[in-house]
């Protein structure tokens, strides 16, 4: 639903345009359509919507992505803070939270 | 099977399926082996033969294990090997769905097994259409969505999380609800804590299954935002409803903790959506939980106050 909108300016995606070849392998992961090509190369076209999820990064062949993925559960960054480990998910075995 | 509890059972054998007659030009699917999400990718593709990769997700569906890391480019090469893959079909094409790629970096998966990753749609009843088109996603395909449905289904999730908070705040209740002139009465422990439940659970359904189901429809970006403003809009309905015997301390009281816990539990709900950034929640969470706790002492202050 392209009109549910979250917090603006905080996501940490970085897209360094000299490296980008231009594959066009973020435009296919990344579910919020943050990608598009011009010229041949990459272009964050709507740079709020990214949830950094990190599958951009995680795919990209040559490394000109950056963000900083992780967990976006309440819970799980309350229990980052309080032990200073990475937050990370309590949700336990099969569970469909995070 | 959404409530979280017991979905240990809901698993599928890790391994190679078979879906129609396929042969050794089909295509190869890879699925979680969250039972739910199999049965779906299996079902979508009835009428077609084609190979399902089943990996270990320990039984968690695609976007949850992709995040954990247990949906992988290494539980992937490893089954692929395990499973001597290559001997089963001609071609060296992995169709990968698109939630899983957090965590999985395909031109790893290809340096490792020599297979290349496709990705697939985000939802599996595209997938039809994707292999009609030659393995090739519209826009559409490739983008997630959060329908009224979606977030409702959610809901069930959010309770189950606030059960354990909510009983031991039920136990405070009534206990504090005792505390009087005479030290602690039993009977105004039973009175005062049953009204003060029923703000409670008010305040736990406002924020996590109203905020939800009516999230574009509550102005505001942040979630504990949205869950205080909700909340406030219920305790001031309650008040006009029902607040005739209740002294000025308690209404205060009312106003301040529903929106406090409708606010938290609405923040909770960002764990679920499909659209938030763990850098917002944090952000939203640096503000929000000061203000939450400030209001909860400054309503416990009010409501015990209120019995003297
Ligand atoms: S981190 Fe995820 S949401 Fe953000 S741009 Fe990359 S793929 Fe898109
Ligand atoms: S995946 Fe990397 S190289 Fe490919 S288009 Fe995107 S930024 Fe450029």
């Amino acid at each position: 639903m392209s009109k549910l909108r979250y917090l603006e300016n905080v996501t940490t995606l970085k897209l360094n345009r000299d490296v980008c070849v231009g594959c066009g392998m973020c435009l296919n992961v990344c579910p919020h359509a943050v990608f598009v090509l011009v010229r041949n190369k990459a272009v964050i076209n709507d740079l709020n919507r990214c949830m950094e999820c990190g599958a951009c990064a995680v795919n990209c062949p040559v490394a000109a992505l950056s963000v900083k993925a992780g967990v976006g559960c309440a819970s799980a960054i309350i229990y980052g803070w309080l032990t200073g480990k990475e937050p990370s998910c309590d949700c336990g075995g099969g569970s469909d939270c995070c | 099977m959404r409530w979280g509890l017991g979905r240990e059972r809901y698993r599928v054998a890790p391994g190679v399926y078979a879906v129609g007659t396929p042969n050794d030009r089909s295509p190869v699917l890879i699925s979680a082996n969250y039972k739910m999400s199999f049965d779906i990718l299996r079902r979508s593709l009835d009428g077609l033969d084609a190979w399902i990769l089943a990996i270990d997700t320990k039984g968690i569906n695609v976007w949850c294990a992709a995040g954990k890391g247990t949906f992988s480019t290494r539980e992937i090469v490893h089954r692929v090997k395990s499973c001597a893959l290559e001997r089963t079909v001609s071609h060296r094409t992995l169709i990968v769905p698109q939630l899983g790629a957090p965590g999985v970096a395909a031109q790893q998966v290809k340096h490792d097994c020599g297979f290349s990753v496709v990705y697939g749609p985000v939802r599996a009843m595209d997938l039809k259409a994707f292999l009609a088109a030659d393995m090739h996603a519209t826009a559409h395909m490739r983008q997630v969505t959060f329908s009224t449905l979606d977030r409702l289904v959610l809901t069930p999730v959010e309770l189950t999380s606030m059960l354990k908070p909510a009983l031991w705040a039920t136990l405070a209740l009534f206990i504090g609800g005792g505390i009087g002139p005479d030290l602690f009465s039993f009977a105004t422990a039973w009175n005062r804590g049953t009204v003060a439940l029923g703000s409670l659970l008010s305040g736990i359904i406002a924020g996590a299954v109203a905020v939800p189901v009516l999230l574009p429809w509550i102005p505001g970006r942040a979630f504990a935002f949205k869950g205080a403003l909700f909340g406030l809009l219920v305790s001031l309905l309650m008040l006009t409803g029902i607040g005739t015997s209740s002294s000025l301390p308690e209404n205060l009281a009312l106003l301040l903790a529903l929106p406090a816990v409708s606010s938290y539990c609405a923040m909770n709900f960002t764990g679920s959506t499909t659209f938030t950034s763990p850098s917002g929640v944090e952000k939203e969470m640096r503000y929000a939980i000061p203000g939450q706790l400030a209001a909860l002492l400054l309503a416990g202050a009010c409501w015990i106050g209120a019995a003297f």
